[in-house]
């Protein structure tokens, strides 16, 4: 029982990760159709600017909430610009965008490499993080996955506000439904791509500060996790928050089961072959938004 | 051939009822022509009958069932439609776009090959739509009204008995709608034909009969007369004015 | 498409094609002439082999191109038919250069296993073995295209899917040290069928075979894109859906171009472990797989010989800049993933014609 508890715990939190690192995508992705893959490079910024914070303020624990509203507004400036020079001309050309973001991704971490070197470096994280939380029964869980999932929940609950509240949160809906008739309504489509790129690629950074409680922080860092980040989002259905969030946990879970009853290599094309198994019974995702467009 | 039989047709969009238990009999031969206001579900209705949408109820045209096949599978028993807006393979040329049309039944092996001649059919439905002067031009560099000749022209090789035509004159010149109409005269002669129209002047002249359509219902049929005379079909159209002259 | 007998289409060839059958034959006979007389004559041993490494990699473009220029299935994934080709053949060339009876080197180096493991058993066959390099990418093609273009799977849920399936492939292949090699590959492949790889003669011999197979998929290309198919192919790129009410299944239409790319993928990985003499989980996975498209948006995605110029000269300017400025070769690299895309997406094949129309 104990074993079982902690494989799902295990699960949970992986999907955690999963969740903070597919929330910004599912804005990105899910809501203008724009694949970044890029995304894993934000992702590495934010956890380079834990890492150069804590050369600055030696306090684990007060740079670590210093970095959390830095990454976001470093990794979401990153993602303006990304817009703002390339991203801007491939609108209509999802699969060009894939491939032209691919490229930045290439430079952004070339860039890390000469800035930061190739080896991975290391932050400290504060004491309050670094221990675990014993629960009855045994179960022991470390504290900077709990970490983590309050993260990853908190951003999902204040995106969701956002997005269901604020006047920007309308707008984005609104170009994300129809984007001619938002234009033709007189919104400023250009700025509303470029604040939800800016939202998006922000939760990158707070993903990216993340990570370096329960990992190396090094240049590669981005592309190991962004593909599953990208299946979550499209299993969990195109433009639908609740799909990303039900298929990042579901996706963890299922991973740890996996890896626990056989080895990671057979898990990792077990979990593929779910994949295309569960896209028989809904190929548009979990959730979809049902249009009558056609041809 | 038995022509198309419509019983109780449903479509749903997420609990908005867009088709709302149509029935609908077009004899062989016969040029239908279905109006009704903007949201009435005409093209739901050509979505339903071509499989591009779910629904209930039952279709069957030519003694064949078709609810529930797949679009392809429709398309293969002859029935074949046209779009609002103008659907043609831009990149390919205009002899291609047919070429295209007319192959569903050609052996898999033999599309391997490069195409020798032009097929007799493709060759014909060129000059029936006018077209031979631009067969190697791009299908996209061709005007809007050409587009659409090649949409019908499409339909001829593919050899549909059944064709189902999403306005097909619009924006066309008063000569190329009077050129449409008199073909769609000649193409009834061994095939149906169902027309969705706005353009009442086009309908006067060349629509055999007429249903209207009125959320989702059938509110009328019959002869272009009978339609105008029937009170209803006016209050939907025009509030109470007595005559539907020019409706858009 | 069901067979029904269709009106027989005599062959008189019109003018005009006949004036680009001889472009074409003129094009293929140069690209003969320039891979098998001139660059056997101006390269040293060295770079013949580089070349032919090159080679292997532009028939992977060939495939791609097919598939993505005039499919528009963007496959992120051939990495895996490239390792499952490559993998295959490099089993056969294991189990050849162990002898009859013993372990693969590798094998009795990490101890695990005291006998051959059954699925590698009918590898030791080499007619089974050739088979397989290309009909085992082509399978698994075959299976999941038909699973997702049936569900209409596509466009970017297409690409992210194929990408996946190279990290799975890679992390699977990274975890089977004790059969596959592990991270380390399949390395240190002494003989190709009886001759020895470290011999020159030899080696020259294996370059002309890729040359060879090179122009061969170039000619299967270029017959399924001047086909009634290759038509039917960009009309479904263009708009799947209006091709269903014509009566054709696109999910059969994307399903060829996606097979044969990936057999192209596996022949190029079969030919790629006697040039190279290595294949590992490194060459399989998301980066290289990624990196199998970049040549071709360069040279021109939908044109038949850019794909596979595109992919030889991205690998020559890697191995150029490479040698010399390390971290400057992956600038270079990203610059040729956006530049090209942004501002040429028809690639350098398309340059002729755009300046035609400029000057116009």
């Amino acid at each position: 029982m104990t074993l079982v508890l902690s494989q799902l715990f295990t699960g949970i939190s992986i999907g955690a990760v999963l969740l903070l690192i597919a929330l910004g995508l599912s804005l990105t992705f899910g809501q203008m159709n724009v694949i970044n893959m890029a995304h894993g490079e934000f992702i590495m910024a934010g956890a380079y600017t834990v890492y150069v914070l804590q050369q600055v303020i030696t306090s684990a624990g007060a740079s670590l909430i210093v970095a959390l509203p830095i990454a976001f507004a470093v990794a979401g400036a990153m993602g303006v610009l990304l817009e703002f020079l390339l991203i801007r001309r491939l609108y209509g050309r999802p699969l060009d965008t894939l491939l032209v973001t691919w490229g930045v991704a290439l430079i952004l971490q070339q860039a890390a490499r000469d800035i930061f070197g190739a080896p991975n470096v290391q932050t400290r994280a504060p004491d309050l993080l670094t221990g675990s939380i014993h629960l009855p029964g045994g179960l022991v869980i470390a504290s900077s996955r709990v970490f983590i999932l309050v993260l990853a929940l908190t951003a999902v609950a204040a995106l969701t506000l956002v997005l269901k509240t604020t006047s920007l949160g309308r707008r984005i809906r609104a170009v994300v439904q129809n984007r001619d008739l938002a234009a033709v309504s007189g919104l400023a489509t250009g700025r509303v791509d470029r604040l939800t790129f800016f939202i998006g690629s922000g939760l990158a950074g707070i993903a990216g500060v993340a990570l370096t409680l329960i990992g190396p922080i090094g240049p590669a860092m981005g592309t190991n996790i962004i593909v599953n980040a990208f299946l979550v989002v499209v299993v969990g259905g195109i433009g639908q928050l609740k799909g990303t969030v039900i298929v990042a946990f579901a996706l963890g879970i299922l991973q740890s089961m996996v890896e626990y009853t056989t080895t990671v290599s057979v898990a990792s094309v077990i979990v593929f072959i779910v994949i295309v198994a569960f896209l028989q019974w809904r190929p548009q995702g979990l959730f979809t938004l049902r249009t009558r467009s056609l041809a | 051939m038995s022509g198309l039989t419509v019983r109780d047709l449903r479509v749903v969009f997420d609990g908005f009822v867009a088709v709302d238990g149509v029935d609908l009999e077009v004899p062989a031969g016969d040029v239908r022509f279905v109006i009704g206001p903007n949201g009435a579900g005409k093209t739901t209705l050509i979505d339903a009958i071509t499989g591009l949408v779910r629904a209930t109820g039952s279709v069957t045209f030519d003694d064949h069932a078709l609810l529930g096949r797949k679009v392809h599978r429709i398309a293969r028993l002859g029935v074949g439609r046209t779009f609002q807006t103008a659907a043609v393979f831009e990149e390919l040329t205009v002899l291609q776009n047919l070429d295209i049309a007319a192959g569903w039944s050609r052996h898999p092996l033999s599309l391997l090959r490069a195409r020798g001649q032009v097929p007799s059919s493709v060759a014909e439905a060129l000059t029936t739509v006018g077209l031979s002067a631009v067969r190697d031009e791009l299908a996209g560099t061709l005007a809007h009204g050409q587009k659409q000749w090649l949409e019908i022209g499409m339909l001829l090789v593919q050899d549909a008995k059944l064709l189902l035509l999403d306005e097909p004159v619009a924006g066309m010149s008063q000569s190329e709608r009077d050129a449409t109409g008199d073909l769609l005269g000649r193409l009834a002669a061994d095939r149906t034909v169902l027309v969705i129209e706005h353009d009442m002047d086009f309908l006067r002249r060349f629509a055999r009969t007429v249903t209207v359509m009125h959320a989702g219902k059938v509110l009328s049929e019959g002869t272009v007369a009978e339609v105008q005379a029937d009170p209803r079909v006016q209050e939907v159209y025009l509030g109470h004015a007595p005559s539907a002259s020019e409706v858009a | 498409m069901t067979a029904v007998a269709s009106p027989p289409v005599a062959p008189p060839i019109k003018p005009s094609r006949k004036r680009t059958g001889w472009k074409t034959a003129a094009g293929f006979a140069s690209g003969a002439v320039a891979l098998f007389a001139l660059a056997p004559a101006a390269l040293d041993d060295f770079r013949l082999g580089l070349l032919a490494k090159y080679l292997c990699l532009a028939i992977i473009a060939v495939g791609i191109g097919l598939a993505w220029g005039r499919g528009g299935m963007l496959t992120l994934g051939q990495g895996v038919f490239f390792g499952l080709g490559g993998y295959a053949m490099a089993m056969h060339l294991k189990l050849a250069d162990a002898g009859a009876g013993n372990l693969p080197d590798f094998m009795q180096l990490y101890g695990q296993l005291d006998a051959l493991p059954w699925w590698w058993r009918p590898f030791a066959n080499p007619v089974f073995a050739l088979v397989a390099t290309v009909a085992l990418p082509m399978l698994v093609a075959l299976l999941l295209g038909q699973l997702i273009f049936r569900r209409r799977v596509r466009g970017a849920y297409f690409a992210i899917l194929s990408q996946a399936l190279a990290a799975a492939m890679a992390i699977f292949l990274v975890g089977q040290q004790g059969t596959t090699g592990g991270t380390n590959g399949l390395t240190d492949i002494q003989g190709f069928f009886g001759y020895d790889l470290n011999d020159p003669v030899n080696r020259k011999m294996i370059y002309f075979i890729i040359a060879g197979a090179l122009l061969l998929m170039l000619a299967v290309a270029w017959q399924l894109m001047r086909s009634r198919y290759g038509e039917l192919l960009v009309a479904v790129r263009d708009a799947e859906e209006r091709v269903r009410f014509l009566g054709y299944d696109p999910a059969n239409v994307k399903l060829v171009a996606y097979v044969v790319a990936a057999g192209m993928a596996g022949l190029a990985g079969a030919l790629f472990v006697p040039a190279v003499g290595i294949i590992s989980p490194a060459l399989v996975g998301v980066v290289p797989s990624i990196e199998f498209v970049v040549g071709v948006a360069v040279g021109g995605r939908a044109s038949l010989i850019g794909p596979a110029l595109g992919a030889v000269a991205v690998a020559w300017a890697r191995t150029a800049l490479s040698e010399r400025v390390p971290s400057a070769w992956t600038y270079f690299e990203g610059l040729l993933f956006i530049l090209p895309i942004v501002f040429l997406p028809g690639g350098l094949a398309s340059l002729p014609r755009l300046l035609r129309k400029a000057r116009k």
